[in-house]
């Protein structure tokens, strides 16, 4: 629990006379203000379960469902990829939520969810009941667009390394083995995906790497945009003049289908082989949204009232993080996902004591990417409701980039990487 | 679902406050608290949960700082008096009034 003051007893005496009431249950006799289900223990689903145990005082019950025993960060999984970090750096453990915070934490898939009975049922048969339910399922990869890419055998020698794990130290091994010659070929789908920034800090470590030790390879970048999506001038700066002659960008070269055993990228007018092929597949986000019956937009990502981050279409469904439609100029991060999560964790609170959310809520949100060993450039940006469009919407004038890479931000970015993991699982 | 562990003093005054109530539910002071806390969250990313940055983190814990002295380091990123690779950009976000709310909030952490 956190230290006692006066503030946290004023506010669980609210959220304790409030819950009594709703259950009509005299004293404190073993009831809970309700219980919460959060779907999903990334950056978004494990900040919510904190949250929502330490800003209740613990009247809130938390059940967390994650399919995996760790917790292996994507920000910082691009250090791995280029041979600065380990992943055991970057894996953290569930154990502080359950110990410190008292989050009941299951390890397990969600295979159904009945917002009718307000309920779910995990794959191994059994169902959580839920007053409120809060869906972080990141994203899923759309490999039926790319057809030979669409089966297992082909997914372990075609790597997207776009969720940190085995695939981000497969990758790491596939790059050491390649031959000083060689061509790193890295695919980028069409907005929005997840982590603007990542692809292009995903080139520049793996140059990094190539200057050092494989001084004759290249690093080329197919991207499926029309331009770098995020922090262009700082980014092709870097590739200028830190690696001339090693990273090559490539604007409109959507992939369509890869040649496995050549690994070849298949574009619209031409064929590029590599020696290793890095293909991040399209997104969509993850099957349990899909399985909700959630309203979506562009008939891909989930509609949310950003009051609240609950579902337009079924009451009682909170979703955050990277499988929502965003609003304008806001990222799919793991920055993001945490903040819709304390965005969220305060409006389920509200709304299981009986209260409206507060009707102006303020997110924001940083990207560090490393352009080498040292260096880091940021975007960061502030977004605030905004009652005529319903919208949470950028603050004009606020955010921005760096001036210029620098190594001050490379040692904040790594303070900043361990001050928003113990933020979530801390 | 089982309780979190309250310790016994805290169960006896959330008790007392639950049976006192009114007192504690003057709604404006609560959501007021609740706004500032929400806003301070959003800084805990890098500052730490509730302030408290993790230590060796390179970033300053917030959590205990005189208010006054929050506030005018804020105010001076927010001008550009203050040399920053990110604040300036981030304080711009924010309305004069939710700095010092912010700042009252990390204040009286401990
Ligand atoms: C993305 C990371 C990030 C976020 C989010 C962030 N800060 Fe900072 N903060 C920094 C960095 C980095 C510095 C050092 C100055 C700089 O380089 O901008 C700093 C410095 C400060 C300082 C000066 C500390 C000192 O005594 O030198 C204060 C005060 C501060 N931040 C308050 C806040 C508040 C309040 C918020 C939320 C509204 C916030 N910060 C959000 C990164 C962040």
């Amino acid at each position: 629990m956190e230290p006692i003051n006066r503030r946290n007893f004023l506010k669980a005496g609210v959220a304790l006379g409030a819950a009594s009431s709703l259950y009509g249950c005299a004293g404190m006799g073993g009831k809970s203000a309700g219980h919460v289900v959060v779907v999903g223990g990334g950056f978004g689903g494990a900040t919510a379960a904190k949250y929502l145990r330490m800003w209740s005082n613990g009247a809130i019950a938390v059940t967390l469902v994650e399919r995996n025993p760790t917790f292996i960060s994507c920000p910082m999984s691009n250090l791995v990829i280029g041979g600065l970090k380990q992943l055991d750096d970057i894996t953290l453990s569930y154990e502080t939520l359950r110990s410190q915070w008292g989050v009941t934490v299951v390890q397990g898939d969600v295979s159904g969810v009945d917002a009718t009975a307000r309920s779910v049922t995990l794959a191994d048969g059994s169902t959580l009941g839920y007053d409120r339910l809060v869906l972080s399922p990141g994203i899923d990869f759309q490999f039926d667009q790319i057809p030979a890419l669409n089966n297992a055998d082909a997914q372990v020698r075609i790597l997207h390394a776009w969720k940190a794990g085995a695939q981000t130290v497969a990758l790491r091994q596939q790059l050491e083995a390649m031959k000083d010659g060689g061509v790193y070929a890295i695919t980028i789908p069409k907005a929005p995906y997840r982590c603007p920034p990542g692809p292009y800090e995903r080139a520049c470590l793996v140059a990094n790497y190539f200057k050092q030790s494989r001084p004759k390879s290249k690093v080329v970048i197919l991207d499926a945009n029309d331009d770098v999506q995020s922090k262009k001038g700082l980014f092709t700066k870097a590739w200028k003049e830190l690696y001339p002659g090693i990273v090559e960008y490539r604007p409109n070269s959507e992939l369509k289908d890869v040649h496995v055993g050549s690994r070849t990228a298949v574009l619209e007018f031409e064929n590029f082989k590599a020696d290793v092929l890095n293909v991040i597949p399209p997104h969509r986000p993850g099957a349990v949204a899909t399985r909700a019956g959630l309203k979506l937009i562009n008939d891909k990502w989930v509609e949310v009232n950003w009051l609240s981050m609950e579902s337009t279409s079924t009451p009682g469904v909170h979703v955050l993080g990277d499988a929502i439609f965003a609003a304008p100029t806001m990222p799919k991060s793991g920055h993001m996902a945490n903040q819709h999560a304390k965005l969220a964790a305060a409006a389920i609170i509200n709304l299981l004591s009986g209260q409206e959310p507060h009707p102006a809520p303020l997110v924001m949100n940083t990207c560090y990417s490393f352009v080498d060993d040292k260096n880091v450039i940021h975007v960061s940006s502030v977004h605030t409701y905004d009652g005529a469009t319903k919208l949470l919407q950028p603050v004009k004038g606020a955010g921005g980039v760096s001036s210029a890479r620098n190594e001050l931000e490379g040692k904040i970015a790594l303070g900043w990487a361990r001050n928003i993991w113990a933020d979530m699982l801390g | 679902m089982s309780l979190p562990a309250l310790r016994p003093t805290q169960l006896a005054l959330l008790t007392s406050m639950v049976l006192l109530g009114s007192t504690a539910q003057a709604a404006d002071p609560h959501l007021a608290h609740d706004i500032a806390r929400n806003l301070a969250a959003t800084c805990a990313n890098c500052h730490g949960t509730n302030g408290q940055a993790v230590p060796g983190s390179g970033l300053e814990s917030l959590a205990g700082e005189d208010k006054a002295k929050l506030l005018k380091k804020l105010a001076d990123f927010k001008s550009g008096q203050r040399p920053a690779t990110i604040m300036h950009q981030i304080t711009k976000g924010y309305s004069d009034e939710q700095l010092d709310l912010v700042a009252g909030y990390f204040a009286a952490q401990r």
